[in-house]
């Protein structure tokens, strides 16, 4: 059933493009919405059947490369479970956006329907070398999707992503093999690794290998310093493919930390844990920090980016003080890492959305170009204005959440990271309400020059309908997060339990 | 029984999000401002109801949230004091709003938004653990955020409701952080336990909800964003200065006395703060000169004795000033608000008359700012007196000052009041004034969603002071499990109320005397202590200044960066092209070259010529026998 899920959307790319390059827009949206809405279904289905602290489920595994260790090995448990659904979500959020793109559609949905491929198939992934595969097709998948559908700087943007994640991506297969070697017997399997723990004992290579796989996902991520690919990606690319880049792609990397780095490396982790809060804390403030001075409104969403995946690392670097009595704290805060994930792909895939409607409309991203949009489209100024409260915390919605139990579970291992991150909490709310005010408050004013002002429609049907489902996810998981709280909180144990090995 | 704190909650929350978001919806919208008054003040009656039956039945529930910090809601003495008064003033304030936010407003968004602000002041009164009280605390910054910026056409509303947001939500950190240590500690996360937290996470929590505490409650250094608080439509600040938002803090801070306690600092951390707060606020308030600025820092300091009575210990001192105060200044703000509707101005010197053309509105007004200024027998002046018995116990100091204070709120109640009783100015007519709005008829019979807020208001400033009969204050010290806290003698009541009546007299006689000086104030009273300008110098400029220099080291050193090393790796491609490719082209041709060479070499021999090859054979013979011979 997993293989089925992942596989399918990939599958029905194959069909569309073998169909004719002039079938009717209609058919190719439909095509596309549909399945990503079977894939939303079976997540449905399989989440109905998950049994909340039953370790891995719906495990799959065939024999694939043997000669060198490889299976083609799949599961979910409590971590990716919620990033499969998110996924899930996400896409058909945008299937359902891009339901009046006219410019090569039929291209375009198969080039989103093998990424979402990818995606889930990283996230379902217990085989390193299955988890190498889809991180790097996923890489390619986006790199066509910027330089093929976005803005007019998009093929250098693209460049530059691509390169900086694949070079980060040749670091992390280099990790890899690091843990193939140590292994004995050789394996990929990361089932087999993370029981094994076979770097337990030998410092110099244990850290070696945590600096490959760190240096590989940490610039998927992207924390500071490897994230200066991610804005100019954002900028460049249109309102789907940033919608999934932040949304799906960036939680490759967190999800990497905590399915390979901190299981198969506890003792690395447990030594360099400080390195990642460290880092974590420097993201979340530095990121807050640039996204204040800048004046486009796509590379500031870029930027709280970074400063939400910053909380993730402040969490998991802060698990790696493994003292008996900070364990409660611990959990909270890697139960709220995995919930940052989700939030932050539901807000800040909905935030990107609304950019992409500012861009429709205004053909441009500079936020002093507008000035009481509301005015004009109040459905739209409202939307924005809840995306905005939600990413920058207001309880209610689910990075409230997220960011409570990072920052309260991180005090107690590390009191002066959490107590610098949590300044991170106002400086987003400074900034992004600032942003807020200044183009959706107001007097009007909008691009096009003086004189009659030009035409600003507010949200159109599909558009609303795309993005009110990610808002509305979020309040749910905001007023009521234990349904998935019970989901996550034994995975997050569970890998408490192996770092503290 | 768990259902009632559920409902009491969740009725103005869902109500109020589904009137705001009508609000959104352009021609939903339209359509359901016809309705949103009506409905909103029926739920906010009803919700009353629901509060006055919690507060005998005293239910509470919890419900498991976050992993080890349930989400808890009770209603006990205490809340169930607050509630109620929350409940009653939000039904008066929308009662009102329903006359003064007009039918060309968009209505849906203001009542809804009013309710999902005073749901959340009900979250944070009835909260029993930190999340739930977070949770209620925060959202009630962000609605007061839309409701400041309610008319956002205008850049100024809306910058002013930024400062509001921001600065309260610099304080919130605080709560953060207590949560953080109330999770270290290990103890659980209900407000109650936190006073047996272990050291150091005891301060931090105490120092953390302190914090945020003084934050939301605009006392000092915090003040200054209720000033801008002013730019909101009037029956927001009706609402948020008397029975939600500010007060806020002063509850905490009354609700977590035993953690105040249990630091050794934090008390009188909070006492000192409440009592320079009634002191200094008071004098910006007299140099105030529009009338909802010298109420709103009235606020600050009618609260700094909410918040000294938090920091010596007198729960029922503190309920009682808050709810004494949520009366008398919600009252005062409504007619502050009915009249810069009807006028068009809140400048003191222009509202002039304001009270004889309308005299309902003007007794009205008295009852508040009598109130205000503590004079007997209106309920303010008993609340104080317990505040300040309090504080004597403690420290006379904290009394002296405390009286001090309370004198100040005399001159500037009066100065209120004194000018708005006086004749009318000359150059406002009448005909001009009743040509500006339908509540401005001549000796004007208010409309009745005015007068019926007003009366009810006006009797509970009176009314409330009967907490001072030794058997009602018994009764009110039992429900707010208090029993056995200083009360006032007689002398304290006889001497405040004295000192009250005589500055209101002095103060009005001085006024008439000096009817044409115009009195100037110092700059800085006026400017609330210059504290924004402070808050702009200490975080908002350097915080501005980090920011730019870390956008231009983003990009001018980290993504410079990276473009240099792809570049330079360009360029290393193009000089191994250039260079190492030549040479290692080079020298593979120069191999062909030399074994062409070879071969041209090797060809010569090769005549065809039968005596040549016999004399090569000859000479390779000679060599090899001569290279035998020397061998061997």
């Amino acid at each position: 059933m997993l293989t089925a899920l992942v596989f399918l959307p990939a599958a029905v790319a194959a069909v569309l493009v073998c169909l004719p390059a002039r079938i009717p827009r209609w058919v190719v949206t439909a095509v596309w919405a549909g399945t990503a809405a079977a894939v939303l279904v079976l997540t449905c289905i399989m989440w109905g059947h998950y049994a909340d602290d039953g370790g891995i489920q719906y495990e799959t595994q065939a024999r694939w490369i043997p000669s060198v260790g490889i299976s083609y090995h799949v599961g979910v448990d409590g971590l990716s479970l919620p990033l499969i659904a998110v996924t899930a979500v996400l896409f058909l959020a945008c299937a359902v956006f891009a339901a009046r793109r006219n410019h090569r559609i039929r291209d375009f949905a198969a080039l989103f329907l093998f990424l979402e491929t990818t995606c889930l198939g990283l996230f379902a992934a217990l085989d390193l070398i299955v988890f190498f595969v889809f991180f790097d097709l996923s890489i390619v998948a986006m790199y066509f999707v910027i330089a093929g559908w976005g803005h007019a700087d998009a093929a250098r943007a693209a460049l530059k992503f691509f390169l900086y994640t694949f070079i980060g991506s040749l670091a992390l297969l280099l990790g890899f093999i690091g843990l193939y070697l140590a292994a004995e017997p050789h394996t990929f399997d990361m089932v087999e690794l993370t029981r094994q723990d076979p770097l337990a004992g030998r410092t110099a290579y244990g850290a070696l290998v945590l600096l490959a796989v760190a240096v590989g996902l940490a610039v998927k991520t992207p924390t500071v310093p490897f994230h200066t690919w991610l804005p100019p990606a954002h900028t460049e690319a249109p309102a789907e493919g940033s919608a999934i880049l932040a949304g799906v792609l960036l939680k490759m990397g967190t999800y990497g930390f905590l399915r390979i780095a901190l299981p198969m490396l506890p003792q690395a982790w447990r030594s360099y844990g400080l390195v990642f809060v460290v880092v974590g804390v420097v993201s979340v403030l530095y990121g807050a920090l640039v996204a204040l001075a800048q004046t486009n409104f796509k590379r500031m969403v870029a930027y709280t980016s970074v400063n939400h995946m910053g909380y993730i690392l402040l969490a998991i670097g802060a698990a790696a003080v493994t003292t008996a009595d900070t364990r409660a704290a611990r959990q909270l805060a890697v139960t709220g890492a995995t919930y940052q994930m989700v939030s932050h792909a539901l807000l800040t895939g909905a935030l990107f959305l609304l950019a992409g409607v500012l861009h429709e409309r205004g053909h441009t991203y500079t936020m002093t170009a507008y000035s009481g949009i509301a005015a004009r489209a109040p459905l739209f100024a409202a939307l924005t204005g809840l995306a905005v409260f939600g990413s920058l915390g207001l309880p209610g919605f689910s990075g409230f959440i997220a960011e409570l139990q990072i920052l309260a579970g991180s005090l107690d291992p590390r009191p002066l990271a959490a107590g610098l991150a949590v300044l991170g909490i106002l400086l987003t709310a400074a900034l992004l309400v600032r942003a807020l005010q200044g183009m959706f408050l107001g007097p009007l004013r909008l691009p096009g020059g003086p004189g009659a002002a030009p035409a600003f429609p507010d949200l159109h049907r599909h558009e609303a309908a795309a993005i009110v489902p990610l808002l509305g996810l979020a309040v749910v998981l905001g007023l009521a997060p234990r349904f998935l709280l019970d989901v996550v909180e034994p995975a997050s144990h569970g890998v408490l339990e192996l770092l503290a090995r | 029984m768990t259902a009632l704190p559920w409902a009491l909650v969740a009725v103005p929350l869902t109500a109020g999000a589904l009137l705001a978001g009508a609000g959104a919806g352009a021609g939903a919208g339209r359509r359901g401002d016809r309705f949103a008054p009506g409905a909103a003040t029926a739920v906010a009656a009803a919700d009353t109801v629901l509060a006055v039956v919690a507060a005998f039945r005293h239910p509470h529930t919890a419900v498991p949230f976050l992993e080890g910090a349930p989400f808890g809601l009770a209603v006990d003495g205490l809340s169930g004091l607050l509630v109620v008064t929350v409940a009653a003033v939000t039904t008066a304030v929308l009662m009102f709003a329903v006359h003064d936010i007009g039918p060309d407003e968009a209505r849906c968004r203001f009542f809804g938004l009013m309710l999902l602000f005073s749901g959340a002041m009900l979250v944070t009164v009835t909260a029993t653990t930190l999340p739930a009280l977070l949770m209620g605390w925060e959202v009630m910054g962000a609605t007061s955020w839309a409701l400041i910026g309610y008319w956002w056409r205008e850049p100024v509303r809306v910058r002013a409701a930024y400062t509001a947001l921001i600065t309260t939500r610099a304080a919130d950190l605080g709560l953060y952080l207590a949560f953080g240590a109330a999770v270290a500690a290990g103890g659980g996360t209900a407000l109650d336990r936190l006073a047996g937290a272990p050291s150091p996470w005891l301060h931090v929590a105490a120092g953390g909800v302190i914090a945020a505490a003084l934050g939301k409650s605009a006392q000092l250094p915090f003040s200054f964003w209720l000033s801008k608080a002013m730019q909101g439509p009037s029956p927001v600040s009706a609402l948020l200065h008397s029975a939600t938002m500010v007060v806020a803090g002063a509850y905490l801070l009354i609700r977590v006395q035993p953690l105040l306690g249990a630091t050794g600092w934090a008390d009188d951390t909070v006492a000192w703060t409440g009592v320079a707060t009634a002191l200094l606020l008071g004098l910006v308030a007299v140099a105030q000169t529009e009338l909802k600025q010298l109420l709103a820092a009235s606020s600050c300091a009618q609260i700094g004795f909410m918040v000294l009575a938090a920091g010596v210990g007198s729960t029922t001192g503190g309920t009682s000033q808050l709810m004494a105060h949520a009366a008398a200044k919600s009252l005062a703000f409504l007619v502050a608000g009915l009249w810069l509707t009807a006028l068009g101005t809140q400048n003191l010197a222009r509202l002039r008359g304001a009270a004889r053309r309308q005299r309902a509105a003007g007794a009205a007004l008295t009852v508040a700012a009598l109130s205000l200024a503590g004079v007997p027998p209106l309920s303010l002046w008993v609340a104080k007196d317990t505040v300040l018995a309090a504080a004597l116990e403690k420290e006379p100091a904290l009394y002296a000052a405390g009286s001090a204070a309370a004198v100040v709120s005399a001159v500037y109640a009066v100065k209120a009041l004194w000018y708005v009783w006086q004749p009318a100015a000359q150059e406002s007519s009448p005909q001009e004034s009743a040509s500006q709005g339908p509540a401005s008829q001549e000796n004007g019979r208010l409309p009745l969603a005015v007068a019926v807020p007003f009366t009810v208001l006006a009797v509970a400033c009176a009314a409330l002071s009967a907490v001072a009969l030794p058997p009602v204050h018994a009764a009110f010290a039992r429900t707010l499990d208090a029993v056995g806290e200083p009360t006032a003698a007689g002398w304290e009541y006889a001497l405040s109320g004295a000192l009250a009546v005589a500055t209101s007299g002095a103060v009005w006689a001085w006024a008439d005397r000096h009817r044409r000086a115009r009195a100037s104030s110092p700059a800085v009273l006026h400017d609330w202590l210059g504290l924004e300008a402070a808050a702009h110098a200490v975080a908002v400029a350097p915080v501005r200044g980090m920011a730019a220099w870390a956008a231009r080291f983003d990009d001018r050193v980290l993504d410079r960066g990276t473009e240099v090393l792809a570049h330079g790796t360009v360029r290393l491609a193009g000089a191994v092209n250039r260079r190492l490719e030549t040479a290692i082209d080079g020298s593979v041709g120069g191999v062909a070259a030399a074994c062409r060479a070879l071969g041209r070499l090797a060809r010569r021999p090769q005549t065809g010529q039968l005596h040549q090859y016999l004399a090569q054979a000859v000479a390779a013979f000679t060599l090899l026998a001569v290279v035998f011979v020397l061998v061997r």
